[in-house]
Parts: structure tokens; C-alpha cells; sequence
């Protein structure tokens, strides 16, 4: 019977195979095109990238990076923009762990009542609470501090990654919490060298879609930060494009710095990045 | 539960929930106040105080023909990012679903523009857009025809969906891709075997078993659509031109922070969470009405032969 099939299907899936095959590449190339056009523009003096943009660089420079390096100090931004959400992944991590372990482990007052306050907040956007948080930030100084970005970012991620954590904490069976337990560990221990340890894939989702939540965000930083000697890295990119919006090199390099460490990190964690940040989406 | 002393429960949960008030909930409460003030400055300065004008501020609403556009523009835009989106991550879906080889490659590939800031992306597609050597204008050029402005009135608005869509289907793909590989191959072999062909299997099989996947992406896209800010702001800031590309997120931005109208920025900031909340519900009442309706039909049913 095997046989038979075989000679009959051949045909028809051959030729729809190389259709597919052809509409699957277009859209990787219009996917990967605009980065490696910017990338290989981005060695340009300007005035190339004005008249050929599509042909390899002629006179080969790194005076775009320079310039993005000497004028717009590049380097400051990656700082603040990394302090920025590597605290507020730690801050989510931490504070997710924590809240998720209560309610899924504690019977206590209120219990219900948390739980959906925590789905209520997924509804509110971040434009819903930004005024007043702008205005307790002009209130308590913290304008033009890393702070102002960090403490909103932080509750905004909170909720998400509490739901997505409970999930998994459930998940886990209870059986060695109370042997350890039983045998005279307290709670702080049991959550920190059982309940952590098992929790790693779930805290990895955390990590992955708070930081690149964080580190993408224009919105927030762009409110709460003013002072271009401040600036994290996607304000920078956004007055670029305003002030130097002539400068097509610059542009291009600055765009290319940007693009650079992501591609890196994307290529030694693509699998975790991807299952991260779909199964946090689907799960919220 | 194991236990039973509760005064752990203080460190686990006081601080998230000092957070969670401090930076969600009493701003949420403050944002709906506020929206019923005369705000003159975003701080009270000593010896003034904001006016109490009640429903003034959403009077506003009904002239304002700039809010119009940006409404008009979001509706537009979740519209595209069902069809487009959802519609172009379906497609991808089903066909990588069909091919042996190459299916990690295509994965990565495909989501690799959702982990880029979209402010580079908005960059990006700047240098493309620009009217003096832009990337589309050289194209034009070495074809003979006249450089145009991409951003003009009339196109503009294309032109920020355009990156927005791009870089999004990659996000649907991979989730809809793993809703695909969950079907078991079983059924497709049998609906071979009963000579049904492989689009018959996408239409009989294939739709109706990722329904629930796809619904899901329907209600991340459309929720998400409400929210655009980042995308627009850099390529059109102040919905260049003349607010025509305005959503409702960029032009809650403009009113409160660039023009400091922050009462009338905390209505819009509200418009937009229960535009949010009607779009969601709704999109689970349309896909919950048919079974329900079925349901709903069957118990009629028994209650009439009870009778």
C-alpha cells in the first residue's frame, strides 16, 4: 500500500514545494534585507549612501562609527540604557518570584482579591497611569534620574510575569518543599535553594521579555528623561533622527549599534528569546 | 497548604504590592481625578489649586476632530494587523508546517525583527522614506521616474503601517506555528488517504483546529494596535502632517507632553483603556458566540422535550 501511495503524490507536492520554498525566502530576504542595507551603509561616507546605496562600499570608513562614538556619546547611552534594564529585570525577577511563591503556596486574606487585581492591571496601558507617575516623579526630584524609568518599568512587568510565574509554580509538585520542610529547613530556605533552582526555565521568560520590554521602550524614557547627557539608547536614536536626520551615515551607523549586540544576543539565545517572549504573550 | 506560619507572607508580598499600588493601581484612580480637573501645572504649586470642572474636559471630546483621525487611524490599524499580520503569519505558518528542511532557519529568520527596538526600525525605514536619496527614491531614480515624497499626505499613513505590520509577523508566525505542530499528523494522513487535497486540509482541518490559537493572536494584535506609540512617533513625530498621522497613543503623547494638556491627556489615556476593553471583549464574544449560540441551542432543546 506504502508503494502505491509514493508515485502519486510526488508530482503535485514537487512543484507546490518550490512555490512555498520561493513565497518562504521572499519573506525571509524583506525580513533580513533593511538590516544588512543599514549594516553595509553604515561603512559609507554620506554621500555614497545618497547616491548608491545598494552597491558595497566603495571607500570603506569607520567615520560613521566615530562620529556616532565622539558626538552623540553612544557609549553613555549603552550605560544608562543597560542599567536601566538590568535593574528592572533583577527588580522583576525578584519581586515575580516572591508574589508568585505567596499565592501559590499561602492560603491568606485577600487572596482572591490580589489575584484579580493582578489580571486587571494587563488591562491598564502604560498611557492610563503615566501622567500621575510623571507627576510623583516631578514631586519626588527623580526627573532626569534613571529611577523615574526604572520604578514604573518595573510595576509594568510585575503583573505579567507574576501570572506567567504562578503558572509554572503550580506546576511544580509540593512533595520536596515539604520533605525539606519536615526536615526543619524554613521557608526562606526552601524557596531559595528548592523553589529558585526549578524555577529557572519560567524566571528565564521573566528575564528575556522584561529586559527587551525595557531596553525597547521609547515611551517611558522618553517623558522621564530630558537631559541629552542622560539619554538611554532608544531617546538617543529618536533625537538622531531628529537633529542629524540629514546625515545619512550617522544615521545608518547609529541604526547598525544599535541592531549589533541584539543580533549577537539573538544568535546564542534565539530558542530562549523566542519561547520567552511568545509564551509569556499567549499565557497573559 | 504546607505553610502555616504566615509572617513570611509579609516580605513575599508587601513589597510587589507597594510597587503595584504606588505605580498602577493609585495611578490609575489619580488618572481618572484628574481627567475631571483643571490641571495648570502637573504640580499643585503651593497656594494654587487645580479646578474642579467636572465633565468639561470630555465635552472636549465630541469637537475635536484631531482625536477623529487618531481614532479613525487605530481602528484602521487594527484592521490591518488582522489581515496582514495574523493573515501573512498564517500563510508562513502553514507553509513552513509543510516543509522538512529549513524550518529553524525560517523560525529564526522571521522573528528576528521582533527583538529590534522599534525606534531602530522607525529609523531604519526614515532613511528608506527620505525624499533626497532615500533607499525607495534611488530605486525610482534608476528606473527613470521622478523621486517622490513618500511621506505626503496621502500616503503617509501607509507608509507607518507598512514597518509596523513587517515587523510584527514574525511574533504571530512562531506562535501560530507552534498551535500548528500541536495537531496530530494522524488526521492529515487520514484526510489524505481520503483523497482530500492539501488546501481542502488547510480550509477543513487546519482553520478549524488552530482556532483558538488564532483568536489569541487576533486579540494580542488588536489590543497591541491600540497601543502603536514608538513606530509612528519616529517616523512621523506630532502625526506629521498636519495630525493626519496621528494614533490614539502618539496623540496622547503630544497633548499631554508636548503640549502640557495634561486633564485632557489623562481623558484620552482613558479612551484608549476602554477602547481597549470594549476591542478585547469584543473579539471574545464574536469567537465564544457560535458555540455559546449552540449551546444555548441545546439546552432549549432539552428544556422543550422536558415539557
Amino acid at each position: 500500500m506504502y508503494r502505491e501511495e509514493k508515485p502519486r503524490n510526488r508530482r503535485p507536492i514537487k512543484i507546490g514545494t518550490i512555490v512555498v520554498y520561493f513565497i518562504l525566502i521572499f519573506w525571509a530576504i524583506t525580513t533580513i534585507f533593511p538590516f544588512i542595507w543599514v549594516l553595509l551603509n553604515s561603512v559609507k561616507p554620506s554621500a555614497e549612501v545618497l547616491n548608491s546605496s545598494f552597491a558595497l562600499p566603495k571607500e570603506f570608513t569607520w567615520g560613521n562609527y566615530e562620529n556616532a562614538f565622539s558626538q552623540l556619546n553612544v557609549l553613555n547611552a549603552y550605560k544608562h540604557s543597560l542599567l536601566i534594564s538590568c535593574s528592572v529585570t533583577i527588580g522583576v525577577m525578584i519581586l515575580s518570584a516572591f508574589l508568585s511563591f505567596a499565592i501559590s503556596r499561602y492560603d491568606f486574606k485577600g487572596k482572591k482579591i490580589l489575584n484579580s487585581l493582578l489580571v486587571a492591571s494587563l488591562m491598564f496601558p502604560v498611557f492610563s497611569t503615566i501622567i500621575p507617575v510623571f507627576r510623583m516623579m516631578v514631586s519626588w526630584k527623580l526627573l532626569n534620574t534613571n529611577f523615574a524609568v526604572i520604578l514604573p518599568q518595573i510595576a509594568g512587568n510585575l503583573s505579567f510575569a507574576t501570572i506567567v510565574m504562578i503558572g509554572f509554580m503550580n506546576s511544580i509538585p509540593i512533595e520536596m518543599e515539604e520533605a525539606a520542610y519536615m526536615e526543619g529547613a524554613n521557608v526562606f530556605q526552601v524557596f531559595f535553594r528548592i523553589i529558585v533552582p526549578l524555577c529557572k526555565p519560567s524566571l528565564s521568560t521573566v528575564a528575556i521579555f522584561s529586559f527587551l520590554w525595557s531596553y525597547n521602550d521609547l515611551f517611558v524614557q522618553k517623558i522621564m528623561i530630558d537631559d541629552p547627557k542622560r539619554f538611554p539608547i532608544s531617546t538617543l536614536l529618536e533625537r538622531i533622527s531628529s537633529q542629524y536626520g540629514t546625515d545619512f551615515g550617522l544615521m545608518a551607523a547609529s541604526v547598525a549599534l544599535i541592531i549589533v549586540p541584539v543580533l549577537i544576543v539573538y544568535c546564542f539565545l534565539q530558542k530562549n528569546i523566542i519561547k520567552g517572549l511568545t509564551a509569556g504573550a499567549v499565557k497573559g | 497548604m504546607l505553610y502555616k506560619k504566615k509572617w513570611p507572607l509579609l516580605i513575599f508580598v508587601v513589597p510587589s504590592l507597594i510597587f503595584m499600588l504606588l505605580f498602577l493601581y493609585i495611578p490609575f484612580i489619580e488618572n481618572i481625578k484628574n481627567s475631571l480637573y483643571d490641571m495648570t501645572t502637573i504640580v499643585e504649586l503651593p497656594g494654587t489649586k487645580w479646578r474642579f470642572i467636572g465633565l468639561e474636559n470630555y465635552k472636549k471630546l465630541l469637537t475635536d476632530t484631531d482625536l477623529r483621525i487618531a481614532i479613525l487611524n487605530s481602528f484602521k490599524m487594527m484592521v490591518l494587523t488582522v489581515i496582514f499580520e495574523v493573515g501573512i503569519a498564517f500563510v508562513l505558518a502553514v507553509m513552513v508546517s509543510q516543509i522538512k528542511k529549513l524550518q529553524q532557519v525560517f523560525r529564526t529568520v522571521y522573528f528576528f525583527p521582533i527583538v529590534i527596538s522599534a525606534t531602530a526600525i522607525g529609523l531604519l525605514f526614515k532613511l528608506f522614506y527620505n525624499y533626497n536619496g532615500g533607499m525607495l527614491n534611488q530605486i525610482l531614480e534608476s528606473l527613470g521616474k521622478d523621486p517622490v515624497n513618500w511621506l505626503q499626505p496621502s500616503t503617509a499613513f501607509i507608509m507607518i503601517c507598512i514597518p509596523t505590520l513587517w515587523s510584527y509577523v514574525g511574533f504571530y508566525f512562531v506562535i501560530i506555528l507552534t498551535g500548528l505542530s500541536d495537531i496530530s499528523d494522524d488526521i492529515y494522513e487520514a484526510a489524505a488517504i481520503d483523497g482530500c487535497s492539501k488546501f481542502k486540509q488547510v480550509f477543513y482541518i487546519t482553520l478549524p483546529m488552530i482556532k483558538p490559537v488564532l483568536m489569541t493572536s487576533v486579540t494580542l494584535a488588536v489590543t497591541g494596535a491600540l497601543k502603536v506609540f514608538d513606530l509612528p512617533w519616529v517616523i512621523a513625530p506630532n502625526g506629521a502632517p498636519q495630525g493626519i498621522t496621528h494614533f490614539l497613543g502618539t496623540y496622547m503623547y503630544q497633548t499631554s507632553f508636548a503640549l502640557n494638556n495634561y486633564d485632557y491627556g489623562s481623558v484620552l489615556a482613558l479612551i484608549i483603556v476602554i477602547f481597549g476593553v470594549i476591542v478585547s471583549k469584543g473579539v471574545g464574544f464574536i469567537t465564544e458566540s457560535r458555540e455559546e449560540k449552540e449551546e444555548r441551542r441545546r439546552k432549549k432543546h432539552v428544556q422543550r422535550r422536558k415539557a
